[in-house]
């Protein structure tokens, strides 16, 4: 390191290992993980979620939740955009996975087809 | 998959106390849970410093929810991963539950005990890892040394700290500015800077856990001490008893060099600095600066008389500037946020935040950091959580041994430098213990007496001799011997000692003795002309015990237990106790089915 400049840089590069432990205002992704949805593939969605995150480096926070009382939806899962709805969406695969990332995470479109339910700010 | 990104983050406090209340083995069971359920790669294990909770460690938090978990044990482990970590179910029984509420909080940042604090020396204290140069550079580390040397003048950086309004966090409360003034302004070949990470006051571990828990901001804030005065060479003297922040410490100079921050020509400066660590060999007075110099060169830790001052003739005769753990670790946040910041914190004349110690007989215990100027009862009820069992607030030492004891009259106390000297107490490096009504003074007094005492180096004659004599009046005292003109030995002797000691522990060291003679001087009075000790602590004299007659059955009971037949018949159906009797033995009171047996 021989300038401030690369300070900054290097922090641009480590802030990543960080991401997880700042609470900010970020988009949160959040999957449910109660029994039926483990044994439904909750695993395999989170999974992508994070595969996902890792290639397009994206700072969001990925939480779970426990039964919700729609097991046969599973595998669950929620995207909660900051100051926007929480759209719950259901019957997931891996594929639905990467569309919901890329429509609604990054782009805000919610994706209608896979919605089953909404929750109003 | 690229090993940056975890969708969890598990913080595990490994500062000492959680240490020694087993968070290495929880470490080593969740690395175990985690591989069973093949969440290696999502979540990860953090090792950080002391969250000034130790009381209720081994500490854990888990992000992005910021849970905080205490008291955790191994056996709790599987069921944090199970329930948190694959679930998402926070395990409530392991959280923080308010003394006063009862309620059980899931996030840090809402418990009482951290919600009144600002965290600036601290601010990275458990929240990174201590031996990982990259978090803290993630969390802006660094950027002010890089201002500092590459954009600023050494004139600029100790006009900005002058202006901050910092002082002394040691325990002087000397103005930081003005002392690197000082330092710049005598020319020579050689400086030096020296952090004081010494840390003698029994009961004090603020500078400790900010060396175990977020060491490079002690380095960074050497590195803008070092070019603002010229120095190029530095020393941190930490006392051998913190092997961890020794440790850690050692890690953190290494990767800076390792990353050409510290070194040769920083941030292509052309500025060089090289930074050691000196082992402190333990003797209290070797925290005072002339004698800690004294014991980096080898000699006997003895302090020497001022003038010549450090800034003048310090380390091997060169000009030296030696601060506090504390107050380097404000350096970096000045100089990113500028004086005005800084000084909008605090009172008129004590700027800043200040860490203290929190013990004694309340419920929550451990390091708290608050502006100046906060009050001693927020700190008492709101942070610490009252006292325990509800008992009544009696006093509150600050400033450890060379500190005083403040009473109840005083809790609305806004805390700085000066309203505590007013008080005749002491900001002191921080410590701060609650007593309650319990507590004998007079054996309070006679406790930091005797640590001073034992540790005074004997160089000079009035804190060899002085505080010798006045610990022998204080015994005697407390066996019941005390004799008239007792109390006004002691505070000539005080006030002598405070005159003419050499240094500061003898200058210092009467200052517990002669704040109680003021607050509590009835205790004392007590002792010498009433053979008592209203607390009942002292044995020779405890309180005699009293039937409170109203409540008092009649039915005897005590008058057989009594082993000196102090209680009879009394004018009514109650019985009375002869206090001249009376041993206090407290057999009576036990016995008596209807608690009408009290002490005092
Ligand atoms: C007996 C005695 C013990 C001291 N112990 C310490 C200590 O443990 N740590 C410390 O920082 N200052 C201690 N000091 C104060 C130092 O002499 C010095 O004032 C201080 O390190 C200056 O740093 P500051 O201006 O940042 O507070 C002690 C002073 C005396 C008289
Ligand atoms: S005041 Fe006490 S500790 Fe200080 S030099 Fe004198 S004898 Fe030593
Ligand atoms: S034991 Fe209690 S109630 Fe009974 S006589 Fe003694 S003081 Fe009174
Ligand atoms: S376990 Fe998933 S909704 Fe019931
Ligand atoms: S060592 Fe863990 S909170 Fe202090």
């Amino acid at each position: 390191m021989k300038s401030l400049e690369d300070l900054r840089e290097m922090r641009k590069e480590v802030e990543k290992e960080m991401q997880t432990r700042k609470n900010t205002n970020k988009p949160k992704v959040i999957i449910g993980m109660g029994t039926c949805g483990i044994a439904a593939g909750a695993r395999e969605i989170l999974q992508a979620v994070m595969e996902e995150m890792d290639k397009r480096d994206l700072d969001i926070e990925v939480t779970q939740t426990g039964c919700i009382g729609m097991c046969e939806k599973e595998p669950l899962m929620d995207v909660k955009l900051p100051g926007k709805d929480r759209i719950t969406y259901g019957n997931l695969d891996k594929e639905d996975v990467k569309r919901i990332i890329v429509n609604h995470v990054i782009n805000g479109n919610v994706v209608d087809e896979l919605v089953i339910a909404r929750l109003e700010e | 998959m690229k090993d940056t990104i975890y969708r969890s983050h598990v913080l595990i406090c490994t500062g000492t106390g959680c240490v020694s209340s087993g968070a290495k083995n929880i470490k080593h069971e969740l690395q175990d849970e985690l591989a069973d359920n093949d969440l290696k790669n999502e979540i990860k294990i953090v090792e950080t410093g002391c969250h000034g909770f130790c009381e209720k460690g081994p500490i854990m938090v888990v992000y992005p929810e910021g849970v905080f978990y205490c008291q955790v044990k191994e056996e709790d482990v599987s069921e944090i991963v199970e329930e948190h970590l694959l679930k998402g179910r926070i395990v409530e029984r392991l959280l923080f539950k308010e003394p006063m509420t009862e309620e059980s909080i899931p996030s840090y940042e809402d418990i009482d005990f951290y919600k009144k604090q600002h965290r600036i020396a601290l601010a990275n204290c458990g929240k990174i890892n201590p031996e990982s140069i990259n978090e803290y550079i993630a969390n802006g580390g660094y950027e002010a040394a890089g201002k500092a040397l590459t954009q600023m003048t050494p004139e600029e950086i100790i006009k900005e700290v002058k202006e901050a309004g910092l002082r002394g966090r040691g325990g002087g409360g000397f103005p930081t500015g003005l002392k690197w003034q000082f330092a710049f302004d005598n020319n020579s070949d050689k400086k030096y800077v020296i952090c004081n990470a010494d840390e003698g006051d029994p009961g004090a571990f603020m500078d400790r856990s900010v060396l175990e828990g977020d060491p490079h901001r002690i380095i960074e804030g050497m590195l803008i001490n070092a070019y603002a005065i010229g120095a190029d060479e530095g020393y941190v003297y930490v006392r051998a008893e913190y092997p961890l922040a020794i440790d850690r410490l050692q890690k953190a100079i290494d990767a800076a060099e390792d990353l050409g921050l510290l070194g040769e020509d920083i941030f292509g400066s052309g500025f060089n600095f090289n930074l050691h660590i000196k082992k402190g060999a333990g003797a209290f007075v070797c925290g005072e600066e002339t004698a800690l110099m004294a014991s980096i060169e080898g000699k006997r830790g003895m302090p020497n008389p001022r003038p010549p001052y450090p800034a003048e003739k310090g380390l091997w005769g060169k000009p030296t500037n030696i601060n506090n753990v504390e107050t380097l670790a404000n350096i970096p946040y000045i100089i990113n946020e500028g004086s005005e910041v800084f000084s909008s914190i605090g009172t008129e004349n004590s700027k800043g935040t200040k860490v203290f110690a929190l013990t004694g007989k309340i419920k929550n215990t451990g390091l708290v950091e608050v502006p100046m100027g906060t009050t001693l009862q927020e700190v008492v009820y709101d942070i610490g959580g009252g006292l325990t069992d509800d008992k009544d607030f009696k006093a509150i030492q600050t400033g450890g041994p060379s500190g005083g004891c403040i009473p109840e009259d005083y809790l609305a106390l806004p805390i700085d430098y000066d309203s505590l000297i007013e008080v005749g107490a002491m900001m002191g490096s921080g410590g701060m213990v609650v007593m309650d009504d319990s507590t004998c003074m007079v054996d309070v007094a006679r406790f930091f007496l005797s640590f001073t005492q034992s540790e005074s180096c004997g160089k000079c004659t009035p804190c060899r001799e002085g505080t010798k004599r006045m610990l022998e009046i204080l015994n005697r005292i407390c066996d019941g011997e005390g004799k008239d003109g007792d109390i006004r030995l002691l505070e000539q002797l005080g006030e002598h000692i405070k005159d003419t000691a050499l240094c500061g522990l003898g200058q210092t060291a009467p200052n517990p003795v002669l704040s109680t003679l003021q607050y509590f001087r009835n205790e004392y009075e007590a002792h010498i002309y009433d053979n008592k000790c209203p607390a009942g602590v002292c044995e020779e004299l405890a309180a005699s015990f009293t039937i409170n007659i109203d409540s008092c059955i009649g039915c005897g009971q005590c008058v057989k237990v009594c082993p000196v037949d102090a209680i009879s018949k009394g004018d009514g159906k109650y019985y009375i106790i002869d206090e001249e009797v009376c041993i206090s033995c407290g057999a009576c009171a036990k016995k008596c089915p209807v608690d009408a047996i009290f002490q005092g």
